[in-house]
């Protein structure tokens, strides 16, 4: 990796009052790359997403996003950066013209009405850009937060479940959606998923967690030969069931 | 600290297209601004007016309870406008957006700030030209004691604003109820309807402690005495300025308190 990384993760730790929920990971992610945060309910992803964010300030240890140092520096790259999950809503009285108005303005976006015309013709908002937001469907609301998070052509791209409680079609529809961005913007994304098909069509890295620990880390290729099976759900399962710590110790 | 103070008007400026919309779109929100207000306000009106009628002093000091009644609308309703718009991020589940957006604290504050005003006017407006029509009482004929009325109760209610938002940061829709009730507090402490001498006088050193105290027996003296005591504005001007510093230091401090315990995260729950 000869660039620096887009984000850069060092031995972090998130303790709360009675729980750890991230017990001193690191990792680093190259520009323009597609990394899937894989692991079961409480394993830490979203603590993880949250810190890269800076929405949660570590116990120890250290992130860094595109050089700054988050949370303290985070006002350097927040303008570069975007975050969408279907468990983070928008306004629901203003319409998504609205809203995507009010974000575009809080970005400091160029040309916004242009900037909001191309985003409703790429991700298909137009038949439904000035009714209210929170009288679209679950799919349609989905669609309006990636342009939420796309609204500034962000650097760094970090998703918590893009197409959970999304329709297959709609679903496989986002995926192709955020493959074409990363690679016509060069973006780094950064998504937790439980999601394996998502995992396996998207991602070109997977780290997989179990309670705050990387327990595994690879190419989708790599873990599938790593662990002798035909796809990540069956990984996800060893992972997830501690398996994979079983066989290696049989190795 | 000069990172706090660096502020862009065109994200407060979103901010406040943001609640204007909102308001816009709702026009129970619009109706609520002015309902309550005006209930209050003619309840008052007729119980001094019945008063007049039958006593000597209330003759004399025709005008002070609706004058009170207005003047702690002011205070009440410019730190429920503020909370208010605040409470809109919690209730639609939008406020990890803003987090994660560039928008500065400082900026954030300014706009719920500008918010209060806008909503204030709302509900004052119209209830001071009904005190006109009912009762004959004039607010705006104050004049420039009006102003120092105004400007003293407002920065207190930003002041008590920016702390409930504060606590709303750190504790999630758990502390909603203090964005509702925290201000009646000042209502027996600040003397609104009577003068701070029928007090106890250990209680009366807490009343002289806090800002709109002084406003209100301004507000008594002008009514009563037809005397402006410019020096009650410019000591609850100088209270407002420490209550004010205190309630944006509380607001970062417990906002810190939040990236640490990860209340961002949880989006107000």
């Amino acid at each position: 990796m000869s660039a620096s990384p887009a984000i850069a993760v060092d031995r972090l730790v998130k303790r709360y009052k009675t729980a750890t929920a991230v017990a001193g990971i690191s990792f680093a992610l190259a520009p323009g790359s597609i990394t899937a945060l894989l692991g079961g309910n409480g394993a830490g992803k979203t603590t993880t997403i949250a810190m890269v964010l800076g929405l949660v300030e570590p116990t120890a240890g250290s992130v860094s996003v595109l050089g700054a140092e988050m949370p303290r520096e985070r006002y350097r790259v927040l303008g570069r950066m975007n975050f969408e999950s279907p468990y983070v809503e928008m306004p629901r009285r203003l319409t998504v013209r609205q809203n995507l108005g009010v974000f575009g303005r809080l970005y400091g976006v160029a040309d916004l009405a242009g900037r909001i015309a191309a985003l409703a013709a790429e991700l298909d908002l137009t038949e439904f850009i000035d009714r209210e937001t929170g009288k679209l469907s679950s799919g349609q609301r989905t669609r309006v937060g990636l342009a939420k998070a796309l609204i500034n052509e962000p650097e760094v791209l970090l998703l918590d479940e893009p197409t959970a409680s999304l329709d297959p079609d709609t679903a496989d529809w986002v995926r192709a959606h955020l493959d074409r961005y990363r690679q016509r913007r060069g973006a780094t994304i950064l998504l937790a998923s439980h999601n394996m098909v998502e995992v396996e069509r998207l991602c070109d890295r997977v780290i997989m967690m179990r309670r705050g620990t990387i327990v595994d880390d690879g190419a989708p290729a790599e873990l599938l030969a790593r662990y002798g099976r035909d796809t990540l759900e069956e990984v996800f399962l060893d992972v997830a069931r501690g398996r994979g710590e079983v066989r290696e110790a049989a190795q | 600290m000069s990172r706090f103070l660096v502020i862009s008007p065109s994200r407060v400026g979103a901010m406040v297209l943001r609640y204007s919309y909102l308001l816009r779109s709702s026009w129970p929100r619009l109706l609520d601004l002015v309902y309550w207000p005006a209930v209050q306000m003619l309840m008052w009106g007729f119980l001094q007016l019945y008063l007049t009628q039958n006593a000597g002093f209330f003759a004399r000091a025709g005008g002070t309870f609706i004058g009170a009644l207005l003047l702690w609308d002011i205070l009440f309703r410019g730190q429920l406008g503020f909370s208010v718009s605040f409470l809109e991020e919690m209730w639609s589940r939008n406020l990890a957006n803003l987090m994660i957006s560039p928008l500065r604290p400082v900026e954030f504050v300014l706009a719920l700030m500008i918010m209060s005003v806008v909503r204030l006017a709302i509900g004052v407006i119209p209830v001071s030209v009904l005190a006109i029509a009912f009762f004959g009482f004039n607010l705006w004929g104050l004049g420039l004691a009006l102003a120092a009325f105004f400007a003293n109760l407002l920065l207190t209610s930003w002041a008590v604003g920016i702390f409930v938002s504060g606590l709303l940061v750190r504790n999630g829709l758990g502390a909603e109820n203090m964005a509702w009730t925290i201000m009646f507090i000042l209502l027996p402490l600040t003397c609104v309807y009577y003068p701070v001498a029928v007090l106890p006088h250990w209680l009366q050193h807490v009343a002289w402690a806090l800002p709109p105290t002084y406003v209100f027996e301004g507000m008594r003296a002008l009514l009563i005495d037809h005397v402006f005591r410019a020096d009650l504005m410019v000591e609850a001007l100088a209270l407002n300025v420490v209550f004010f510093l205190a309630g944006a230091a509380a607001f970062m401090g417990l906002l810190k308190s939040a990236r640490r315990s990860g209340a961002l995260m949880q989006g107000g729950e």
